[in-house]
């Protein structure tokens, strides 16, 4: 299987009564919490963390969008992959991704996944989550009701933007343009590999199994929980006829490793419990807004199990054993976690595993500590599973030999064109 | 008050539809929570013939992706007056109901004979915005939607079911209309009435409750200066649902007006 890094970029630095004085981490968080100093120190730091883990062996390094939220710092994905692709050399680039109907026009999102994939010598996985209610109804103003329509347009825009050699006019509900024909194209042909990041809606399995993209479950909540969703998904692939192949789908688990079990609780349960006691701190009143879900999906009893895990991840009661027991985070010892890892993947029957070695409150040194035995002693014992499929989903990069490597300055520094002041 | 389906558009709409009384025929458009029962639709359709229809996308009303805003769905109500055989009307209407009814009366000055508009939305001052009803949680809707949440006859319309299947329904059927009204209402409920509401030229009352929490009755004087034959009645003990909360003085006042 196919192990990728994922960032969140959480803001570390909110204080201990956050739960007690603010309603909210996300939407309407307090923004005299956020000190541009840390912000800058935030970004610098995690994307340290994102080349450490393309240098030690990661196959894909992840980033995400998020808009008002302090628990995810990334408006732009896409700066942040840019940065990343000067200066990491094998990876995949995963931008999990666009949310396509937050972009005007969306040719936008051609664009500059175009950029990134000629930039990074094709490494790039192009995502495409509808995003949450939180981001597209609340923060950008999207109408809840047509949000879907409008992110499945968008989509068909976009694919069409990529894959048609001639200049072509789109007439769509949404978006009209007379002349679509961007510059640059991407590298990967016909296009870089659709991953979808889903919350269980029974429509998104649908149109993603129809298209034979790859569907991602971003659940914060472990593989224990995410077996609901991800069964969904594999009765929808299979009552299409398509093959059950682990790499058409991808899983976000919480990892924590170190020398024991009992050192994994000293090293992260503060760091754990600042994710999902802080970070999750969602008013509920912005975690769905009405028509966000189709009537389909809140008949078919989702939306019970996502209030559930909002109400207790709001709850603030959540301690280490929780995490632990319920799945949440995978812990312990590098021969523990693999075979936890293991077992969660088959469970899933997922090829793609993206794991969050950085969360809530950890520091580099912490991160680094978690990356380093992860890819070291987890990584090697994982691989080999699901060998005997074949990954259609993955990208396909220009030779090692052709691609560029960022060059030095040839110019002197300190001898400004034009003279100096 | 009898239920019936009217269907539109060659069966691409089918409306529900409440209708009942003798008189004057009386449209009332009901706002984002529904056509609301209550002893004010009784009182109503003692004096009027009362047609109280569920906008597309509410209750068993379908076909709300044939309608995209709020003057395609003000268009979609003359052809339902045509199908009913009503040439003109007097309107009232609620909330996003009112700023229907004044697009309705703004597209067509022979189709509302008198309006009207009870706490309507439709305009947005910065100084006292509407509040974001969409994100709130149940009971805080509530308490801003009623002046006395715990007054005689409020907690019977507003109760919580106690078998949970009957919750679960409450809860589909109220996602379902917001679902619906925020096709016309997001993110902010200020769709261009302010641009056509100087063509309404139908005699107008706006009535308002004072406790308002939900489109305060500061509003009103808004709505009043931009209407050339309007004037505003603001009722005491009430909120946002004068007509359940206070439904005989609510009942007295329109009839009075609409008989006038």
């Amino acid at each position: 299987m196919k192990l990728h890094f994922f960032h969140l970029m959480p803001y570390r630095f909110l204080p201990d009564d956050f739960t007690e004085k603010h309603r909210s981490v996300w939407v309407d968080v307090d923004s005299n919490l956020f000190d541009p100093a840390k912000g800058h120190q935030i970004y610098n730091e995690n994307l340290d963390e994102l080349e450490l883990a393309s240098e030690l062996g990661f196959d894909g390094i992840c980033v995400n969008e998020h808009h008002q939220n302090a628990y995810g710092l990334m408006p732009s994905p896409n700066l942040m992959a840019a940065s990343l692709a000067r200066r990491t050399r094998d990876s995949a680039l995963v931008v999990l991704g666009n949310s396509l109907a937050l972009y005007n026009p969306p040719t936008r999102v051609a664009e500059e996944f175009a950029m990134l994939d000629c930039l990074s010598g094709g490494r790039l996985v192009a995502g495409f989550p509808v995003g949450t209610s939180m981001d597209t109804n609340f923060c950008y103003g999207q109408t809840p009701a047509t949000l879907r329509e409008k992110y499945q347009e968008a989509h068909d825009l976009v694919m069409q933007a990529w894959t048609r050699p001639e200049v072509f006019a789109f007439n769509g509900k949404y978006t009209q343009l007379r002349y679509v024909n961007i510059w640059p194209r991407p590298v990967q042909k016909p296009h870089p590999p659709v991953w979808i990041p889903g919350g269980g809606s029974i429509e998104t399995w649908q149109w993603v199994a129809e298209r034979d993209y790859m569907y991602s479950y971003l659940s914060y909540f472990g593989h224990q929980r995410g077996l609901n969703v991800m069964k969904g998904y594999w009765d929808e692939v299979e009552r299409q006829g398509k093959e059950k192949n682990p790499y058409r789908a991808g899983f976000l688990q919480f990892i924590a490793v170190s020398e024991s079990e009992a050192q994994a609780e000293k090293d992260y349960a503060e760091h754990a419990e600042y994710f999902y006691n802080r970070c999750l701190r969602v008013y509920p009143g912005f975690a769905d807004a009405p028509g966000y879900r189709t009537m389909a999906t809140v008949r078919a009893g989702l939306k019970a199990q996502f209030e559930r895990q909002t109400q207790q991840a709001a709850a603030g009661a959540l301690t280490w054993k929780n995490f632990v027991d319920q799945g949440y985070i995978l812990a312990g010892s590098p021969e523990s976690v693999a075979q936890q890892l293991e077992e969660a993947a088959r469970a899933l029957h997922v090829g793609h595993m993206m794991v969050l070695l950085q969360f809530g409150s950890m520091p580099p040194d912490l991160v680094r500590k978690n990356t380093e035995l992860f890819a070291k002693e987890v990584m090697p014992r994982v691989r080999p599973v699901f060998d005997e499929y074949e990954d259609r989903w993955w990208i396909k990069p220009l030779p090692s030999e052709q691609r560029m490597r960022p060059q030095g300055s040839l110019e002197p520094a300190g001898t400004p064109a034009g003279g100096g002041p | 008050m009898e239920n019936q389906s009217v269907s539109l558009h060659d069966g691409e709409c089918n409306v529900d539809l409440l209708q009942g009384g003798s008189g004057d025929p009386l449209l009332f458009l009901h706002g984002s929570g529904g056509v609301r029962r209550g002893p004010y639709l009784d009182l109503l359709a003692q004096k009027f013939t009362v047609y109280a229809p569920s906008h597309p996308g509410f209750g068993k009303s379908d076909g709300l992706e044939k309608v995209d805003d709020i003057i395609d769905l003000a268009l979609f109500y003359h052809d339902l007056m045509d199908e009913l055989g009503l040439a003109s009307a007097h309107v009232l209407g609620h909330s996003l109901g009112g700023m229907l009814a004044a697009e309705l009366a703004a597209l067509c000055e022979h189709r509302v004979r008198r309006l009207v508009l009870t706490n309507p939305v439709g305009l947005w001052r910065d100084d006292e915005p509407v509040a974001d009803f969409f994100s709130m949680t149940p009971n805080e809707y509530i308490n801003h939607m009623l002046h006395d949440p715990d007054a005689p006859g409020m907690k019977e319309l507003f109760a919580t079911p106690g078998n949970p299947d009957e919750v679960m329904e409450q809860m589909y059927e109220r996602l379902q209309a917001f679902s619906a009204a925020g096709k016309f209402l997001w993110p902010i409920p200020d769709k261009g009435l302010r641009r056509r509401i100087h063509r309404i030229k139908a005699p107008t009352l706006l009535i308002w409750g004072q406790s308002d929490r939900l489109v305060p009755p500061s509003y009103a004087e808004d709505f009043r200066s931009r209407i050339a034959d309007s004037r505003v009645v603001i009722m005491a003990e009430s909120a946002h649902v004068p007509m359940l909360e206070k439904p005989e003085e609510f009942v007295s006042l329109v009839t009075d007006f609409l008989n006038e």
